[in-house]
């Protein structure tokens, strides 16, 4: 959201009320059902004892937590780090016309579509060196290469599965936001002699500021909940190497049957991508009418 | 050859080759997949695909699936649409805590959800309908339509609104004529990201049905079984469900790529 002054209007409020809506009946009850689960010891449906905040503080004290919050940190941030600059780099790289505009953007989004299952299906096949492409490739330039075997392999083979995953994500957003600049701006650049590099800087960056925060939220919350993906390719291993934040959630709540603990990391879980989200977005905001101002 | 095309040619080819890889194991048997390193489907064969168009509980899933994309996507759009402009626009009590709200409704791992949803969705007797799952996604895809919509309206000056309403333009109409065209491009975006993350969405689908709206990503699990995997079927299966979004986006391509039209004119 933008920072300049707009008009005060309270009736605008009337056009957020169906979202408002929509969101409050998914969201707000289901929280309040976890809140209520988590202060509690569910021992059967009928038994059920008050435990305050017994909880949160076992699970704060859990070093196995700690061990992977600290992966998913790394995990997260290399996953920032590389899609964010290759998807910007992607989005100026495609074409703006022509039919190979429409193919570039088929073939960009694919990635996106397949479930997510899928995609750990195909990667651990992809992977294997006996019978993938990418294993056998790695074998036959030299590399002891096995994402079953050796955690550094298996975090790699993650985080490049992420990247061929997801920075398209950021590609299509950067791109619709290059694509809806007024040729105005190109022309004036034209006529001040601007080089690549300052049309880059000065005009396609802060145009781009509102879909790459999304980009950059959307990718950090998702990476931060990355499931699915790990799960299916390496299960978390080997040793503990992959196993991320929401599958040792999920081994709680489902290996362990225990509710009230899940309920209370759940909610930990979410303070954390709150609050880092809170920071990253105000740091992108604030970074954006530094910008302004300089202009 | 120029520097970017280079970059996009090698980056087209990283993002090809699973996906190639996916094609070629949907033509071969399981006993080739596993067996050999094959470039090329050795004993090339379509019946992965012919299981998959000949069994009601494989097609079923992705009529399912489609279904409860598409309300959702409808839903999704229509709802967000005037609230980005109200964000983007005016500011009134709570603006900015209400908008960055939305988008904590993405930040709780699905997983959490699913045991109160269930409950919820059995009490009002939606269990098991297409709405139901539509319905459950907007949780994650409402909050994302307003934030890429909102991101689009801001960057369309304030003074095209002003220019209208001094025209006599009435809001409907100058939203529907004048304004929606201007940012067709987050649209498409956007609809193109609502159908994306309700498509690919697993946990939640798969919980609130059970027969009759049951999702083709669930049908694909099933593919996991004691005589071990099914790889080629999943395979597949895999390759068909790439098949209408990449449809989707061939039909909303023009308005990602024509953009602002400002200026052309």
């Amino acid at each position: 959201m933008s920072t300049t002054t707009k008009p005060v209007n309270q009736k605008a409020w009337l056009l957020i009320l169906p979202v408002f809506i929509c969101v409050a009946f998914s969201a707000i009850l289901p929280l309040m059902t976890v809140v209520n689960y988590s202060v509690q010891d569910i021992i059967s449906p009928e038994r059920r004892v008050f435990v305050g905040t017994e909880w949160f503080a076992s699970v704060m004290r859990d070093s196995d937590l700690h061990a992977a919050l600290l992966r998913q940190l790394t995990f997260s941030l290399a996953v920032l780090v590389i899609e964010i600059p290759l998807g910007i780099a992607l989005a100026l790289s495609m074409p703006a016309t022509g039919w190979k505009a429409s193919a570039v953007l088929v073939i960009v989004a694919l990635s996106l579509l397949i479930p997510w299952n899928v995609v750990g299906t195909i990667w651990q096949i992809y992977g294997r060196a006996d019978i993938g492409l990418l294993g056998a490739a790695l074998k036959g330039l030299g590399f002891d290469y096995s994402y079953t075997g050796y955690a550094n392999d298996a975090w790699m083979t993650v985080l490049v599965m992420d990247v061929w995953h997801w920075t398209p994500l950021v590609a299509l957003l950067g791109y619709a936001g290059l694509r809806s600049i007024p040729d105005a701006y190109y022309q004036a650049a034209r006529i001040d002699g601007a080089s690549k590099f300052a049309v880059f800087r000065y005009i396609q960056l802060p145009k781009m500021r509102g879909v790459l925060m999304i980009a950059v939220l959307l990718r950090f919350m998702d990476s931060f909940m990355i499931y699915t993906e790990p799960f299916v390719l390496t299960g978390g291993g080997p040793g503990n190497a992959t196993t991320f934040l929401s599958q040792y959630l999920t081994q709680k709540a489902v290996g362990q049957f225990d509710l009230g603990p899940a309920a209370a990391f759940s909610l930990i879980y979410f303070l954390i991508i709150l609050l880092l989200c809170f920071i990253l977005y105000n740091w992108m905001q604030r970074v954006g009418t530094a910008d302004k101002e300089a202009v | 050859m120029q520097k970017r095309s280079v970059f996009l040619i090698l980056y087209i080819v990283f993002a090809l080759l699973p996906i190639y890889w996916m094609v070629n194991m949907s033509f071969k048997t399981n006993q080739e997949i596993l067996s050999s390193f094959t470039i090329f489907p050795q004993h090339f064969t379509w019946d992965n695909y012919r299981t998959i168009f000949t069994d009601r509980s494989w097609y079923s899933g992705y009529i399912n699936s489609l279904i409860y994309v598409a309300i959702n996507t409808v839903i999704s759009i229509t709802v967000a649409l005037p609230a980005a402009y109200a964000f983007s626009r005016y500011s009134f009590l709570g603006d900015k805590h209400v908008f960055f709200w939305l988008l904590t409704n993405r930040m709780t791992p699905p997983a959490v959800f699913l045991l109160p949803f269930f409950q919820l969705y059995t009490t009002v007797g939606l269990m098991d309908t297409h709405v139901a799952v539509a319905l459950a996604h907007l949780v994650f895809n409402v909050p994302l339509a307003v934030w890429i919509l909102e991101g689009f309206m801001s960057g369309i000056p304030r003074e095209i609104d002003e220019t209208a309403y001094i025209d006599g333009y009435s809001f409907p109409r100058f939203f529907v004529t004048i304004f929606l065209p201007l940012i067709k491009a987050g649209v498409g975006v956007a609809a193109f990201f609502c159908f994306m993350f309700s498509w690919v969405e697993l946990l939640l689908a798969r919980t609130l049905t059970s027969v009759n709206a049951k999702p083709i990503v669930a049908t694909m699990t099933r593919t996991v079984s004691a005589s071990g995997m099914d790889w080629a079927t999943l395979a597949a299966a895999g390759v068909l469900t790439i098949v209408p979004g990449a449809i989707v986006i061939w039909f909303v391509r023009h308005y990602i790529a024509k953009g602002f039209a400002m200026g052309r004119v």
